[in-house]
């Protein structure tokens, strides 16, 4: 395949989310500029200006109306898609590292880091339908948990919010009440700070890659771990294919390897695993960096990386992916 | 025949300053030729440029057909939004996105005890031996490597990955873990997840402490190299290269030593030694280990 590469960003990327009728694809970066390109062709439609920091992650509401992003500036936005205009701005105390939309897009939960003194928390947002009715205040707050808390997603029909973060500990809180209602178990668990998570297209079961060098499937309502995968390198970001049982995982290089790397480019790669054998299928090259951010396209045909290097690279699988047997 | 007379010339009289748009009817109509079978669409058109001279510019696309997306009537009516932000600036000449010229593959897993690295995707090793900094010469032999060449190449069982040596055993190792030393392109067989101890893997063992003379003297030759370089520790060859016609050294010749750590101190020591009036240049024969 040949891959389109998208140089809009001038520092490494953080999160790539593509919309849910998978024709907009919205980079992050840290770069403080949030960037949207058609998911086709990799044209850049546009930019959302107004942020001051590193833009950590984003989500987009389902009718591709609205888009949240969380910040390093210490702030979550909400954004008009089409226009690229500012609707609102949440403040936090803290850099803001994971946003995500509820169900039916009334609610977003956003969690800040334990800067400074304050702790990390997991805040839920109402979002208004008329962008007037807007406020800042908070549906609920969870604090208590100690690391630093890098992704916090909605689980099935909002009913909890699962986090995830520095500890290495998957934690599913009820989303109403704010109590933990189940941690995951610290021996199969992750040994090293999860990185990324990312659900399947029916929030059934989810995936989690950590610096541990694996990544692993869960089952969202039971917490059960279902499958590991294992590779070389830490894991910076994890996907599920919406349509086939594939798993793609792209990370970085440990510290200590950096200067015995060959400077050879393009060496860094997405790898494949087949989601129920656990196998690798194979990888996927071209990156000068660490992949970052990673994103399969809802139809299944086609994905996205980002990397340390700014380059964002949109792959359409060949015939040969899809024929692949195991 | 009057008129045909007056279509060929132009009566200079009746042009005015300025009107070289009035001239077309004398250009042949443009042509379009394609898109062929490779997607090759050529347009031909002829104007005039400031001198007033005939000019035929030859515009030649290729015409490819994306992946085909399946829009829903939603994503169709976003198609038509207006570009913003850092867009709004944007121009034909921008080049945010690009074709990738790579074909990448998805490349499937090799079993354990293969060949731990291998060339890029669309990489030849020849790109690879020249990105290396060396003098872009191809050896007749190995057809590969590039900074030496004779009929007998020295340097054939170095050659690049992509061949495969017969005598290696398969084992049960797994793929070599990113912390070994990596060499750049080319793993040296006994690095790799497959390594054979055998007395033949002892000379390719050589043959990685393996340090590059250059900016030697015309008159410079083995015994010499091998003279200057011992004092460092055992060598197990030394090879000088001679241009065959004139019988004068090449200007540079390949020392291998025993153990890695003399090939190390020779070169740091040696690199830049002043020798026969030349100042000698001695370092790695394959990239650098680190």
């Amino acid at each position: 395949m040949r891959p389109i590469l998208m140089k809009g960003h001038e520092r490494p990327l953080t999160f790539l989310r593509c919309n849910r009728d998978g024709d907009l694809l919205f980079s992050c970066a840290k770069d403080h500029t949030p960037t949207v390109w058609y998911a086709d062709n990799g044209d850049r439609l546009g930019t959302y200006r107004g942020h001051n920091g590193a833009v950590w992650t984003c989500d987009v509401s389902r009718d591709s109306a609205r888009l949240i992003t969380g910040s390093a500036d210490q702030t979550a936005k909400l954004w008009e898609v089409s226009t690229g205009k500012e609707l609102f701005s949440f403040r936090f105390d803290a850099p803001a590292r994971s946003v995500e939309f509820a169900i039916g897009d009334a609610l977003a939960v956003v969690t800040t880091d334990n800067f400074m003194d304050h702790v990390p928390t997991v805040q839920v947002k109402h979002i208004a339908e008329d962008i007037d009715d807007q406020t800042e205040e908070s549906a609920l707050v969870i604090t208590g948990i100690k690391g630093r808390i890098n992704r916090a997603v909605w689980g099935p029909l909002n009913r909890t919010i699962i986090t995830a973060g520095e500890d290495a500990t998957i934690r599913i809180w009820d989303s109403e009440t704010g109590q933990l209602l189940r941690e995951s178990d610290k021996e199969s668990g992750h040994q090293k700070t999860i990185s990324s998570l990312s659900k399947s297209l029916d929030w059934s079961h989810f995936i989690t890659g950590s610096l541990d060098k694996s990544a692993k499937l869960w089952d969202t309502r039971t917490l059960t771990l279902i499958k590991t995968y294992v590779t070389e390198r830490p894991v910076n970001a994890v996907d599920i294919s919406p349509t086939h049982d594939t798993v793609v995982l792209g990370g970085g290089q440990d510290a200590m390897n950096v200067t015995m790397t060959d400077r050879r480019a393009g060496k860094f790669e997405a790898k494949f695993y087949h989601k129920i054998l656990q196998e690798e299928i194979g990888g996927v090259k071209g990156h000068f960096g660490p992949i970052n951010a990673l994103a399969f396209n809802p139809d299944g045909r086609s994905f996205s990386s980002g990397g340390e290097d700014g380059y964002v690279r949109l792959h359409h699988f060949d015939s040969d992916y899809f024929s692949i047997k195991m | 025949m009057a008129a045909a007379a007056a279509q060929q010339k132009i009566r200079w009289g009746e042009l005015e300053e300025d009107d070289g748009g009035d001239l077309d009817f004398l250009l042949p109509p443009s042509v379009v030729v394609g898109p062929d079978e490779n997607g090759i669409k050529k347009v031909i058109v002829y104007k005039f440029d400031d001198d007033g001279n005939k000019v035929r510019v030859t515009t030649t696309t290729r015409v490819r057909k994306l992946a085909r997306a399946r829009l829903s009537r939603s994503a169709i009516e976003r198609r038509q939004w207006p570009k913003f932000g850092d867009a709004l600036k944007e121009d034909a000449g921008s080049r945010l996105t690009m074709v990738s010229t790579e074909e990448i593959l998805l490349e499937r897993p090799r079993a354990p005890g293969s060949k731990a690295e291998e060339p890029a995707a669309s990489g030849d090793p020849l790109a690879m031996a020249s990105k290396g900094g060396a003098v872009l010469m191809v050896c007749r032999t190995c057809g590969k490597k590039g900074d030496h060449w004779t009929s007998k190449c020295p340097y054939k069982d170095l050659a690049p990955p992509t061949e495969t040596f017969t005598d290696r055993p398969p084992t049960s190792d797994g793929p070599p873990a990113p912390g070994g030393p990596v060499k750049g392109a080319y793993v040296p067989p006994t690095m790799r997840g497959g390594a054979d101890r055998t007395g033949d893997s002892m000379r390719r063992r050589n043959d990685e402490n393996s340090v590059r003379v250059t900016n030697l003297s015309e008159d410079t030759r083995e015994p010499d190299l091998l003279e200057l370089f011992r004092s460092f520790g055992p060598v197990s060859r030394v090879y000088v290269a001679v241009d065959q016609k004139t019988g004068l050294s090449r200007g540079f010749g390949f020392v291998n030593f025993v153990h890695r750590e003399d090939a190390e101190k020779a070169i740091s020591k040696l690199n830049g030694y002043g020798y026969d009036n030349l100042i000698l240049r001695v370092e790695w024969a394959t990239p650098r280990p680190n």
